[in-house]
């Protein structure tokens, strides 16, 4: 292999190049190929699996000489949703994101590991951290819609970025706040202020923003400890429905969040990988004790 | 996720080129201005470094102008007159201003809070040309001649703003624990200003006061109105006109011999580093204050 | 409570002269100092008015548009240095502005976390040079670079345009305005650096979060949060350009009537008065003078309310629209 390819970032040939629907993709039009090196370069890989796969292998996070995270190897089917739970401190933030490389933006901190996004290493240096933010979005635990941008605006935000078009941006706009089901509620508003919403509404704008760009993986960094139980509510509902388009990985310190909506639970302590497995199992037969001890309410 | 939907990793539509490429054109033009700034600052400096170097010494700070042109004299009249209009200046706006802080901190009702506030930040915005000509009309027309003193009265006027806002601004820093502290120990208000909040907050309070002093000591504009006439020697007596380092500059700056401007940039090269070493001094107290009051 | 509590004589003898005496002296002379400060305000604005009451007579408003000064025939006009000061403040904030944004861009988002103290250490420490050394620094250095370089380089390229027309010259309006830029870029840099710092975090997460390089995340979110302070830096260096006499006596020429050409003397309001106010010699020229002062501080009072409304208005109610010197340390 031609060695001076490895300095390009990887881009990708898409023979498709339109905007794709999850319905079109659905349809099943074939994915794009991947090659690193220059446009239609040497070499080409083509991706194996479904979409939308979290790997991690072997990932540790610092921050500077704080080792938060301690060589976790977990999987995040496509499809799912797998939540993360643990005590405060257990490193389980940290470890969600190192997903989307948003880790490394502290000073001071660093990640070491592969991050695996269906057989493509996150962490690959010639990978370019903007496109690893395309293909995986995050919700933070306060909503935080753009204040100086309109509804809309905030929507579209992330699409504005790579250039769309207004006709564009309208449609992906509409259909990701119909995806994060707050269509009705500002469809007479959309030119309104985005921190014009109530806190649920806000949220579900961050997150219709965040599905605006087409991610595969979502991240949600306790997404609804800032809500009151009703708006909580309507987003657990969400994430019901959104799991067919997204892989969707939870941070949550609330048990039973965890029990309603993942698929999939992950235990974290001290920045280890305790347990993980099916939801139910792990909340009435975990494996290890101090998950039991943890899903108990003995500490934590 | 379906399968056979875009593995939008590296999916770009090809821009993703072209934004990096503006981040790194944005990022390279920041960094020279920030370096551009960097490097007028390092000129100027160099500049009076170097040229005014050669003429300073010994004799150069202890001896007085020369009269009507003659350059073999030197700047002690120069450096004595800025040091007595300063430190009246500064015997006036200090206790001022920091009276003044102290009353929109300790006393004031929130609404008179807004208005002193706000006569102070006016106060900071009056170009220092204006002071001299209100001292002016003030003092020097009703003496009928200039004085240092005169000028003393407008870099007093500057400093004020200076002094009670940096005042207020680490008064207010003081912990209020400390403060219901004394009360609850049934203390008078006025003690407790006096022997708590003061000293806690006098690394501050100096630090204000000493960059107020720096600010002022290279003011200019007043003292062309107010103190540009003088006999020659070195003179103490501030209801008379005194020499002083700035007007000294600037007349010799305005002349056509060089040796004046050699000249010129040796007493700047004096001005520089005495408002340099007040900037220091200033800024060590500062931290010093911090780490005293836990911030 | 009870009257046996006040005749308790442990409790009385706190109440002794001193503290009976200390919280009302406190109060009053703090009060005070606060009032003096508030009526030196007001009394500047009263003498320069009347200082200047002769030539507001004689002239009227007309003075502001008179584009003469002349001490023989005692005939006198604003014109030329509103001109001047207008002419100057314009291109030193065209100059300054996209400067001091890009530095505090530079100083909040990009340099490494150990540059940043030093550089912005060293970026303040122009706003403590005194005036009068950057006009010496002026007359001597910049003025001759510009007469000999600057200057015929514009010339040769832009010669056609008016304002590029004439003989090069060391002292012009536009080595003003370039001694006035290095003034107010420290000033308009500080201020928005401290905006910029306001900035919440979450926001630029959120930004990043979608995929923003960092260029793009200052253009979607720290810049239009930002704005009104950034106007408001703007203005208040306008405010420091349009005060600022030495420098601009030292190297702006001094001539007293409007030219079209850049390359020009000419003067400004400040810089006249420090030119001729002491020792003007006719009854009307130092009022003539005064009342130039007035239009000054008319124009610096205008705009540093202006700068404070912008600024609070665009909901930085907390923050102090000219930063004291110790939030610049």
């Amino acid at each position: 292999m031609d060695s001076s390819h490895l300095n390009e970032t990887a881009t990708v040939t898409d023979p498709n190049p339109e905007s794709r629907t999850s319905s079109e993709a659905a349809a099943g039009r074939p994915g794009p190929t991947i090659s690193f090196g220059a446009e239609g370069g040497a070499k080409s890989l083509k991706p194996a699996r479904e979409d939308g796969n979290v790997k991690l292998e072997e990932l540790h996070a610092y921050y500077g000489s704080n080792h938060a995270v301690r060589g976790v190897s977990l999987g995040f089917p496509a499809g799912k949703v797998t939540a993360i739970i643990g005590p405060s401190g257990c490193g389980k933030s940290t470890m969600v994101r190192c997903i989307n490389r948003m880790h490394e933006e502290i000073p001071g901190a660093r990640a070491e590991g592969k991050v695996m996004l269906d057989e493509i290493d996150l962490y690959d240096p010639r990978i370019d951290i903007v496109a690893v933010r395309r293909s995986v979005g995050m919700v933070f635990q306060k909503p935080n819609p753009f204040p100086t941008m309109s509804v809309i605006d905030n929507v579209t935000a992330g699409l504005r970025l790579t250039g769309a078009s207004r006709g564009e941006m309208d449609d992906r706009g509409r259909e990701a706040l119909v995806g994060a089901g707050l269509w009705d509620e500002v469809k007479d508003r959309l030119k309104g202020p985005g921190t014009g919403l109530s806190g649920g509404q806000q949220q579900r704008l961050c997150i219709a923003r965040a599905l605006a760009v087409n991610p595969e993986v979502m991240l949600m960094d306790e997404p609804c400890s800032a809500l009151d139980p009703v708006a909580t509510l309507k987003i657990e509902e969400l994430i019901g429905e959104l799991k067919q388009r997204v892989t969707i990985v939870i941070v949550t310190h609330n048990m039973q969040q965890a029990a309603r909506v993942a698929d999939t639970t992950a235990f974290m302590l001290g920045g280890e990988l305790v347990e993980v497995g099916a939801t139910d199992k792990l909340f009435t037969n975990p494996d290890d004790d101090r998950t039991e001890q943890y899903v108990t309410g003995k500490f934590g | 996720m379906s399968p056979g939907e875009s593995h939008a990793l590296m999916l770009d539509r090809g821009n993703l080129k072209r934004r990096n490429r503006v981040n790194r054109l944005v990022t390279v033009s920041s960094t020279i201005a920030a370096l551009f700034a960097v490097a007028v600052l390092l000129i100027v400096v160099g500049s009076v470094l170097s040229k005014g170097i050669g003429a300073l010494s010994i004799h150069f700070l202890t001896t007085p102008t020369g009269l009507f042109g003659d350059t073999s004299g030197g700047i002690s009249n120069a450096i004595v007159g800025t040091v007595i209009i300063v430190a009246i200046a500064a015997a006036m706006a200090i206790p001022v201003g920091l009276l003044v802080a102290i009353y929109t901190t300790e006393f004031a009702p929130t609404r008179i809070g807004h208005v002193v506030r706000f006569a102070l930040d006016l106060l900071n915005g009056v170009p220092t040309i204006i002071t001299g000509i209100f001292v002016y009309g003030l003092i020097v027309i009703p003496q009928k001649h200039q004085s240092g003193f005169a000028a003393s009265v407008a870099l007093a006027i500057i400093m004020l703003p200076i002094v009670a806002r940096t005042a207020q601004e680490v008064l207010t820093l003081v912990p209020a624990t400390l403060k219901e502290a004394a009360h609850a120990l049934g203390i008078a208000r006025w003690r407790t200003t006096v022997r708590v909040t003061l000293p806690t907050a006098a690394g501050g309070l100096m630090t204000g006061a000493l960059l107020a002093v720096a600010r002022v000591a290279g003011e200019t504009a007043p003292l062309i109105l107010l103190c540009s006439i003088f006999a020659p020697g070195v003179l103490t007596e501030p209801s008379e006109g005194l020499a002083s380092i700035p007007i000294f500059i600037f007349q010799s700056s305005e002349s056509p011999s060089p040796e004046a401007h050699t000249q010129a940039w040796a007493a700047a090269l004096v001005l520089i580093a005495f408002v340099l070493v007040l900037n220091i001094v200033a800024r060590a107290f500062y931290a010093r204050s911090r780490k005293r009051m836990g911030a | 409570m009870e009257a046996g509590a006040l005749s308790d004589p442990v409790l009385r003898a706190r109440r002794n002269l001193p503290d009976r005496i200390g919280d009302p002296l406190l109060r009053g002379l703090s009060g005070l100092a606060a009032a003096l400060a508030v009526v030196v305000l007001v009394a500047i604005a009263y003498e320069v008015a009347h200082l200047a009451w002769p030539a507001i007579s004689k002239f009227g408003i007309g003075f502001l548009t008179t584009n003469d000064w002349n001490p023989v025939t005692e005939r006198f006009g604003a014109a030329p240095f509103i001109y001047g000061t207008v002419v100057t403040s314009t291109i030193a904030l065209l100059f300054a502005a996209p400067l001091s944004i890009a530095i505090s861009i530079y100083l909040t988002e990009l340099a490494p976390a150990r540059l940043r103290r030093p550089v912005a250490t060293l970026v303040d420490m122009l706003a403590a040079i005194p005036s009068v050394i950057l006009g010496l620094w002026g007359i001597l250095v910049l003025g001759p670079f510009m007469n000999d370089t600057i200057e015929p380089a514009l010339k040769s390229v832009f010669g056609f345009l008016p304002i590029f027309s004439g003989d090069p010259s060391a002292f012009s309006y536009l080595t003003a305005a370039l001694i006035l830029t290095i003034m107010t870029t420290p000033i308009i840099t500080s201020v928005t650096r401290e905006v910029f710092e306001t900035v919440p975090g979450d926001l630029k997460e959120a930004s990043y979060a979608l995929g923003a390089t960092r260029w793009e995340m200052v253009r979607q979110v720290v810049l239009p949060y930002s704005r009104a302070g950034i106007v408001g830096a703007v203005i208040l260096g306008l405010g420091r350009a349009i005060g600022e006499a030495i420098a601009v006596a030292q190297v702006i020429g001094g001539a007293s009537v409007i030219h079209a050409s850049l390359f020009h003397t000419g003067s400004t309001m400040a810089a006249q008065i420090a030119a001729q106010f002491q020792g003007a010699p006719g009854a009307l020229q130092q009022p003539a003078l005064a009342y130039l002062g007035l239009i000054l501080l008319a124009f610096a009072l205008i705009v540093n309310v202006v700068a404070r409304l912008i600024v609070q208005r665009g909901g930085f109610k907390d923050t102090d629209i000219t930063p004291t010197e110790v939030e610049a340390l």
